[in-house]
């Protein structure tokens, strides 16, 4: 497909704010994207894009837990639709408060929903908010989302969030997130060596380091750290006498376009 | 009832009602409008000076004469609305506003501080303006207190810090909006008086900006619930705080961000439609101020039926539901066409709205429940309360001599200061605030490899534009004399600004005060006043808005007089921001401006515990050149790194320097530092004003001297690799090293 006939919706729902920004990336790569709130759904569908992305923010204020309400009512409202979504190998991707809430809905690790999740984005280890750029290294560079990438490429990148610790349900969980290669981006050392969990270049106290992951088909990845906000280089936080022109964050977006046209 | 009406007002409300006893809620509404928080009864009064003149209103004889003298065309409005607005970029406008929340966060520190931040947002909304940033500068008193300093009443620092900072973060992150500047003071003098400044910066179409409500209009609130939660905000905002504060921790509002993120949603979107005639944000005072200034504003009068308001609790009192300032609530004028849109807006926003009233010809404020009228004032007399007279007695600051030896080690003063509560690195604060939300943080609060503190934050808010926004802070309440306080804190904001490449400067007062019925108290405000009409002329930047918190005592005392001054510039392009952090090895440093021996109130002697010698003074003419100079050069790609000289000086700067960079250090020479003082601790520790510290490129250090020539400026020494970390030859020649590490551990702590 011509990505210029691709289109993208970016969910929101009262609390998301990353929307805008994103929306911003994908249009700025030729992808007509729409921001639509849940409770517009009635009178859209979701068949008709082609990507679809949960943004950052604080949906539902993250009561309870982080993405923990939205992700019950995507269920309870898109359930189908989106379970048809992923079958069709559409992609979704959960950026930030995006990748809690396709934790929460169980949409992640597995390929459809299940319904009990084997991973979870718990509080950060040091207990409170983090605003900080990181280093993240591109694990899996054959999935829709990192196929511009090579594999060991370090990205630079920024987090902002309070629960963003992955956790896996058990070692077995861990493991065969490694076995499926779904394990898509890890915090490390700016010079592209494991983090091996210290901070604060891992940032909240992951588990095996682990920023980002995907399906076993790939066609979901959710991410803690925030590429549309790297996606300009003057958004970068050190650039010597003149920004570059582009961040290390538009390689996400040029991958999903670059995707697109193969759908 | 808890009015805080003086006596002497009393007796003229008493003439007024003459034949019929007043309503609760009628007398309940004019305290809150009549209140120092809402009226600023002191700053449009009279003040009595010893010498017997009279001063007509601080606000209209110095700081809006300053903004009308100046008479900028990109100033768009001033002073009279939520928010001062000025002109921006490609048809668009910026707004800005800056608030306390003092008494508030003393008693209740999360709530205190995060309704703090929401109503600042809300102001910004109030004038059709989409929040971009969010600022905060705060005082605390020292966190290692000790308990059994502490009286009856008054709170732990360190837990009025840990709620005030989680409250801050709490309502920004949630809103989705950054946090992108703000500084962090510690004083004993704040023990008593937490001080919390608020501060939020938006942009609207300068179209957009329409306040023209109509008669046959409906008042429509939108938003929150209205509840128990902040009665008596304003007037307890008012009154000094005791012991039996505690007891009014009603009087703080509850926060919930998420009702006021699906809010803003709403209100940009009816903005974007033109389907509202008029906003207002309800602030203090509540329903109650909110719909009188509405009607006022357009000469006429309204009818508000109380029993449409969406409550929290069944059982209030129509005083209540009237004065409560509950959280996250709007008013909006809308004409008749409009209103099913705009509630059809506001609920597909999940936003509670409910039409409550309608404008009226009559110029008169009447209130209904369960059809009776239970409020009926002509807005006139609401909004012309007889006028307050203070006195203020000139205060005098007794000469003092430094008495400190010359410390035989520079290097280890630095490391001191550098470790200091009120230098050292925030960043454990800071990161708990999201700065890059939006992604339009250019320069941020924590900026290069190594995270330095920047002098001011950039953000581009046009994705069509390369223009941004330059938003910087001047404070400075360490400074005894207070009309040089003032001064230096103007200067200090523009400063910061230009440090970073910013230009076109409007600035906002903040002041906190102690109470005006002291004389004394009175005397510096006049000063301070004083002072701001000179430096806002001389320096060529008008204020937009402004904002004062007196009567800030409590059983400790009065706070430390404060004032703050936020500088809103632009630069036209991002991409030539300049930043803190070195560049290249082997480039020329510069330090630009004169030092003089001006320590008293520094870092330095503080750190001493001693008093004493000069406060720094501002030479307008000479800053002015300094300043322009130095936008000159960074326009023309001159500048690669610079940083302001402010609190610990040269020394704390070029060490501030180092820390925001990977691998690189700076030699200097004190002996080439143009200056007229002769100990070099002095000389490295000064506070005079108008100082910069540049890293300029050997090819461009021609055309750079030439821009600067006639002013004093003079090549100190090199950026040199990391080995060094930080060298200072003193004024007898002999050599201080600081490596990198132990300079980045004193500022961190780690």
């Amino acid at each position: 497909m011509d990505p210029g006939k691709a289109r993208a919706c970016v969910l929101r729902t009262g609390g998301t704010n990353c929307d805008l920004e994103t929306q911003i990336a994908l249009e700025e790569l030729g992808v007509r994207t729409e921001i639509v709130h849940m409770n517009q759904l009635e009178k859209k569908r979701l068949s008709d894009y082609q990507l679809i992305v949960f943004p950052g923010g604080f949906s539902y204020g993250d009561y309870v837990r982080a993405g923990a309400v939205w992700g019950k009512s995507v269920l309870a409202k898109l359930r189908l639709e989106l379970e048809k979504f992923i079958e069709e190998e559409k992609l979704i991707l959960g950026i930030c408060n995006g990748f809690q809430v396709l934790a929460e809905a169980g949409i992640l690790p597995g390929d459809g929903v299940s319904e009990t999740p084997s991973i979870a984005l718990a509080n950060n280890s040091s207990a409170k908010y983090e605003c900080r750029w990181v280093w993240i290294r591109v694990e899996n560079n054959e999935t829709p989302f990192t196929m511009t990438m090579k594999r060991g490429e370090v990205l630079r990148i920024p987090i902002g969030h309070a629960e963003g610790r992955f956790l896996t349900r058990s070692e077995e969980a861990l493991e065969e997130l490694k076995r499926n290669r779904q394990i898509v981006f890890r915090y490390v050392l700016p010079n592209g060596d494991d983090a091996n969990g210290l901070y604060p270049y891992n940032p909240n106290g992951s588990t095996h380091d682990i920023a980002g992951i995907c399906s076993k088909k790939g066609n979901v990845m959710g991410m803690m750290p925030h590429p549309e906000r790297a996606f300009f280089g003057w958004q970068l936080p050190e650039w010597g006498e003149s920004p570059p022109e582009k961040g290390d964050g538009r390689k996400v977006f040029e991958s999903i376009v670059n995707r697109l046209k193969h759908l | 009832m808890g009015l805080n009406i003086s006596l002497e007002r009393m007796r003229y409300l008493k003439q007024y009602f003459n034949n019929r006893p007043p309503t609760d809620v009628e007398l309940q509404m004019i305290a809150q409008t009549w209140s120092e928080h809402c009226f600023h009864n002191v700053f449009k009064g009279d003040v009595v000076t010893d010498d017997g003149s009279v001063v007509r209103s601080l606000l209209k004889t110095y700081i809006m004469r300053a903004t009308r003298e100046l008479n900028k065309k990109w100033c768009i409005s001033v002073f009279e609305d939520n928010a001062g607005i000025v002109d921006f970029d490609k048809g668009y406008a910026v707004a800005a506003k800056v608030e306390t929340h003092n008494h508030p966060s003393a008693v209740e520190p999360f709530g205190g501080a995060a309704t703090g931040v929401g109503g600042v947002i809300r102001d910004i909304l109030g004038v059709w303006g989409e929040p971009i940033a969010l600022t905060d500068v705060l005082c605390f008193g020292p966190l290692e207190t000790r308990y059994e300093e502490l009286p009856p009443g008054v709170k732990h620092p360190r837990y009025i810090y840990r709620g005030v900072i989680a409250g801050i973060g709490s309502y920004g992150n949630n809103m989705g909006i950054p946090t992108v500047s703000g500084a962090i003071i510690f004083d004993k003098a704040y023990t008593g008086n937490v001080v919390v400044y608020c501060g939020c910066i938006g942009i609207l179409p300068k179209d957009a900006y329409v306040k023209d409500t109509k008669e046959n209009d409906f008042a429509v609130l939108a938003g929150g619930r209205t509840g128990r939660d902040g009665i008596h905000g304003v007037t307890f905002a008012s009154a000094e705080l005791t012991e039996e504060a505690e007891e009014l921790r009603s009087a703080v509002q509850i926060p919930n961000p998420i009702v006021e993120e699906r809010l803003r949603r709403a209100i940009l979107r009816i903005r974007d439609g033109r389907l509202a005639s008029g906003i207002t944000d309800l602030g203090g005072g509540g329903l109650s101020c909110a719909a009188g200034e509405m009607a006022h504003r357009s000469n006429l009068g309204v009818d508000v039926d109380l029993d449409k308001v969406f409550l929290k609790a069944p059982d209030m009192a129509p005083w209540e539901t009237w004065i409560s300032e509950s959280q996250e609530r709007m008013l909006l004028s809308v004409p008749e066409n409009n209103l099913e849109r705009v509630l059809e807006i506001f609920s597909e926003e999940d936003v509670e709205a409910s039409v409550v009233g309608r404008f009226i010809k009559s110029g008169r404020i009447r209130v209904f429940t369960k059809r009776r009228v239970v409020c009926d004032l002509d807005l006139n007399f609401l909004f012309n309360p007889p006028k307050v007279t203070s006195k203020a007695r000139t205060p005098r600051l007794p000469p003092a001599v430094i008495n400190i030896a010359e410390p035989r080690d520079l290097a280890e003063e630095i490391l001191e200061l550098l470790s200091d509560p009120n230098i050292r690195s925030k960043e454990d604060v800071i990161r708990t605030y999201d700065h890059e939300v939006r992604g339009c943080t250019v320069v941020k609060p924590l900026h290069g490899e190594e995270a330095g503190p920047s002098d001011a934050s950039v953000i581009k808010p046009l994705k069509d534009s390369w223009m941004g926004v330059v938003v910087s802070c001047g404070v400075n309440p360490f400074c005894p004399d207070p009309y040089w306080m003032a001064a230096a804190s103007i200067e200090e904001a523009i400063r910061n600004n230009v440090a970073v490449g910013g230009r076109r400067i409007a600035i906002l007062d903040n002041f906190v005060w102690g109470s005006p019925e002291d004389e004394n108290n009175m005397g510096t405000l006049l000063k301070a006043v004083e002072a701001c009409y000179d430096f806002s002329k001389a320096l060529d930047a008008p204020f937009i808005s402004g904002k004062d918190s007196l009567y800030n005592e409590s059983p400790l005392g009065s706070v430390r007089s404060t004032l703050l001054i936020t500088g809103i510039g632009v630069i036209p392009d991002v991409r030539r921001a300049v930043t803190l952090s070195l560049k290249n090895k082997d480039d020329s440093v510069y330090v630009i401006g004169l030092t003089r021996e001006e320590l008293r109130g520094s870092a330095y002697l503080r750190l001493k515990g001693k008093d004493g010698g000069e406060v720094p003074k501002i030479e307008a003419k000479l800053s002015r050149m300094i300043t322009g100079s130095l936008i000159k050069a960074i326009d023309e790609k001159l500048v690669l790194s610079c940083h302001d000289l402010s609190e610990g000086g040269l020394g704390v700067a070029a060490a501030e320097m180092v820390i925001a960079t990977r691998n690189l250090g700076i030699k200097i020479d004190l002996r080439k530092v143009p200056s007229e003082v002769s100990r070099s601790d002095y000389l490295l520790f000064s506070e005079s004003a108008s100082r910069f510290i540049v890293e300029v490129n050997k090819d461009g250090s021609r055309r750079f001297e030439e821009i600067f020539s006639g002013l004093p400026f003079s090549r100190i020494g090199e950026v040199v690799n990391s080995k060094t970390g930080l060298s200072i030859a003193d004024l007898n020649g002999r050599v201080h090293t600081l490596s990198m590490s132990e300079i980045k551990k004193a500022w961190r702590g780690y």
